[in-house]
């Protein structure tokens, strides 16, 4: 009854250049978060003396591998659309069972697989909580927050010091590549786990599913993707990847205290959103996660070199900068649609 | 027509809190036959697909595929099976690229790493299939609705189906889509592959289905050959009884209450927004129906936005009872009695979770402001009378709306801005995706309200319903006003409608 002849219709493809320059749309965050890195290192090497040493950028890495690690377990659940606010006190759970343990005696290398155990389960029932009870996500891991958090108090509410000796040995191993320029093992590690990351968001089904559950969930679900295992999968990998962040920090601090890690999930957070990926999901690169943990790591060089600034200012520059790239994300969002 | 049916389902049940979707369907699918599934929003054909592909379990029923016994626990479980299916929504994901979209969960692999390249390939043969040419590269919402519609038809398609269902795969395509949609149809039946056709549109129906099952109320009415019955038939089956609304409509002469040059309760002059619609001329009186015509994308929607505050123009003068305003926020809009029922219902219109009453009184509400809540007898009263008016079913005032047909749905909604009496009434599709029968009530209601001396502004893709009911048709054409025809009379038919919008001079 509707089915009225239809004028000629103008054929239906679509010119490749406009595309191409709106499919470059969904780079913009890094490519600003990249430009904001270098003005940012340029505005350092102008104003401070050594800054330009390249020893200056390596402590970047080596002193936010721990960062890095966490922030890239982050990144797989913001892809998703979803949020783990417990990776800070799984970070400090961390530091403290694996002091505790290896305090009482415990061979490092029963220790390092139990606490990467302890974090990646904790991982797996939040995520099995998330996606059986349906219950938010920022609920969820709200809850482990507190738990982790009082777990690791109820254990010690001391710093307890580590004299283990691989942990002091991984604590004080040096990678040279010259006079005076060196990295640590963990930053190798932090490396390791952002590449096979990426590889794994890339080239694999799981990956793609990721983002296909942060485009648009139910439609995932729809087209028979496993929505609810990699959803608990997610969990499970942030929650590895605290607990590894975890053992990379008791490696730089060699202690173990349950207030370490304090507000380390919104450093994490934070990270991952100055690096473009789109907090509702869907869009975003784990290589920008990379460039806006290096943005909050040189944040924090400048203000040390700057010297008279107290050290607060810090989170006043990620504040500013947090709202900022939120902003542009809902700029670019917005256009594309 | 000997073959014994691939899919088979008995006795199938299925309740919702408070309603019973489906009691004792009975459905059977043969190799090779377009199958299409009819009945009215509500009568359960959504439910029915989503019962089979495990999207919902239930209550009580068989299901047999290939004479054995099934039961998927989910989409996955029955696209494996050789169940794919394409929706009424595009259920794809927006920022993915076309080729995923097409390939994700199957996507070729060489030692579990995808080859991009290769899936890529496959996928731009896929669609050059369907004499679609897209760079599959790019995300796929950087194309219209009708492409992506598409595109999942090509992924359900090389997802080497048994059966295919489609659920109202036409209603965003145009009519040459929709003509090579068939093609490919007709070829997969070619193949042996069963199709399940749902579509509101009976010529379509008529055009490519074999047989067809009519649903009314969750219960099976019966299963007929489609060369043995007439649309007419067709439709006294889906509604339960004659289709004597639609027909009445159509004979009334459309009259202006009082045709005196009255003060037009909205008048537009050279009102525009650069990149939604070019700036246009209109005038709405009281008591009159203005239809707004043209193909997808050609402005309507945009137009009537303008009018509802709900964009802002960067041209021209907008006048409401002859005074000129600037309407900031569809709140000022409101304010001055203009009321906007959004096409898209589900995103823009009913909040699911609330009960009808609450998604009743919502606007009404919001008008009054928050410190001065309606007294619950109040609210029984309205919600009363309108869901008795629009018919509006289960008539439960407490059911949660997302357990609601789509058609109910949008009865909700009108409901919704009726409620707060307005003197302009903008309808944006408020047909779509709705049954016969529905349709038919919600134009009698627009003419009624009509009478009784509220202006609507009527905007459909249908071009009959638009001349059935309007005054006054304004002809849009690629985001141009190209012209408005008269319509008291009656006397205009589609293809003068047709030959405007394909010129788009002035004749």
């Amino acid at each position: 009854m509707t089915d009225v002849k239809a004028p000629p219709q103008p054929e239906v493809t679509v010119a490749t250049p406009h595309k191409r320059r709106r499919a470059d749309r969904r780079h913009i965050p890094v490519l600003a978060t990249l430009a904001l890195l270098v003005l940012m290192y340029s505005l350092g090497v102008a104003n401070y003396d050594n800054f330009s040493d390249t020893q200056v950028l390596l402590n970047v890495f080596v002193d936010n591998a721990f960062l890095l690690v966490v922030a890239a377990g982050m990144t797989f659940v913001i892809l998703t659309g979803g949020i783990d606010l417990s990776v800070g006190a799984v970070v400090a759970l961390t530091t403290v069972v694996a002091a505790t343990l290896l305090n009482d005696g415990w061979p490092a290398a029963v220790v390092l697989p139990l606490v990467l155990l302890i974090g990646t389960t904790l991982g797996l029932g939040m995520g099995a909580v998330i996606h059986y009870f349906k219950v938010e996500p920022f609920i969820a891991t709200l809850a482990g927050m507190f738990l982790a958090r009082g777990l690791s108090l109820l254990i010690n509410r001391n710093s307890i010091p580590i004299t283990d000796p691989f942990w002091t040995a991984m604590a004080q191993e040096r990678i040279r590549f010259g006079p005076g320029i060196f990295i640590s093992t963990s930053v190798v590690i932090a490396a390791v786990v952002v590449l096979a990351g990426a590889a794994v968001l890339a080239y694999t089904r799981f990956g793609r599913t990721v983002y296909a559950i942060g485009g648009n969930a139910d439609s995932a679900l729809l087209m028979g993707l496993p929505v609810g295992r990699t959803r608990i999968a997610v969990y499970t990998i942030s929650g590895f990847c605290s607990a590894l962040g975890g053992v990379l920090l008791s490696f730089y601090m060699l202690s173990g205290y349950s207030l370490h890690a304090q507000g380390m999930e919104l450093d994490a957070i934070a990270a991952v959103v100055i690096g473009g990926v789109i907090l509702t999901g869907g869009s975003g690169y784990l290589f920008g996660t990379v460039l806006g943990v290096l943005v909050l790591g040189l944040i924090q060089t400048i203000i040390t070199f700057q010297g008279t600034l107290s050290s607060w200012w810090t989170k006043i520059v990620i504040g500013i900068l947090l709202f900022a790239f939120i902003v542009l994300q809902r700029l670019v969002t917005r256009r594309a649609r | 027509m000997v073959d014994p049916p691939i899919l088979q389902m008995t006795g199938i049940r299925k309740t919702f809190p408070g309603v019973v979707a489906l009691d004792g369907v009975d459905f059977s699918l043969r190799p090779g036959e377009v199958h299409a599934l009819m009945g009215e929003n509500g009568a359960g054909k959504s439910t029915l697909i989503k019962v089979l592909t495990g999207v919902y379990g239930i209550d009580a029923g068989d299901i047999t595929l290939d004479g054995a016994p099934v039961r998927f626990g989910g989409p996955l479980q029955a696209q494996q099976a050789g169940i794919s299916t394409v929706y009424q929504e595009v259920n794809l994901c927006a920022n993915l690229s076309v080729a995923e979209n097409i390939f994700i969960g199957r996507e070729p692999r060489r030692f579990g790493k995808i080859r991009w390249s290769e899936m890529r390939r496959r996928s731009a043969e896929l669609l050059a299939g369907l004499d679609l040419h897209l760079d599959v590269a790019a995300p796929l919402g950087t194309y219209s609705l009708a492409i992506q519609q598409m595109v999942a038809i090509a992924r359900a398609i090389d997802i080497s189906a048994k059966v295919l269902i489609l659920d109202e795969p036409t209603s965003s395509l145009d009519a040459s889509e929709v003509e090579r949609l068939f093609q490919v149809m007709r070829r997969l039946k070619r193949d042996g592959v069963a199709i399940l056709f749902i579509s509101h549109f009976l010529d379509q129906v008529y055009a490519v289905a074999d047989r067809m099952t009519v649903l009314r109320n969750g219960t099976l009415i019966g299963e007929y050959a489609t060369a043995e019955l007439t649309q007419m038939q067709l439709v006294t089956k889906m509604i339960g009884k004659e289709l004597t609304v639609l027909e009445r409509l159509e004979e009334e002469p459309r009259t202006v209450t009082a045709d005196a040059p009255r003060q037009p309760i909205v008048e537009a002059h050279e009102l525009g927004r650069t990149g939604a619609i070019a700036p246009f001329e209109l005038a709405i009186r009281g008591g009159e129906i203005v239809g707004l015509a043209g193909l997808l994308g050609s402005g309507r929607t945009e137009l009537a936005r303008l009018l509802f505050g709900a964009d802002r123009p960067d041209h021209g003068t907008l006048k409401i009872d002859g005074r000129p305003v600037t309407l900031r926020t569809p709140r000022m809009a409101m304010n001055h009695g203009i009321a906007f029922s959004s096409e898209n219902r589900r995103t823009e219109g009913v909040v699911g979770e609330l009960s009808v009453r609450e998604n009743i009184v919502l606007a009404l509400q919001a008008s009054r402001g928050w410190s001065r809540p309606i007294p619950r007898r109040k609210q029984d009263e309205l919600v009363e009378r309108y869901i008795k008016t629009l018919g509006i079913r289960p008539a439960d005032p407490d059911v949660a709306v997302r357990n609601l047909s789509g058609g109910n749905q949008q009865k909700v909604l009108l409901a919704r801005w009726l409620i707060t009496e307005p003197r302009l009434l903008i309808v944006d599709e408020p047909t779509r995706g709705i049954d016969v029968g529905a349709k038919a009530e919600i134009q009698r209601l627009l003419v009624e309200l009509a009478d009784g001396g509220m202006a609507v502004l009527f905007v459909s893709a249908e071009l009959e319903e638009v001349l059935r009911l309007s005054h006054k048709i304004e002809v849009l054409r690629e985001r141009h006003l190209i012209e408005e025809v008269d319509n008291t009379g009656g006397g205009v038919d589609a293809d003068r409608i047709m030959q405007a919008i394909a010129s788009g001079a002035k004749s």
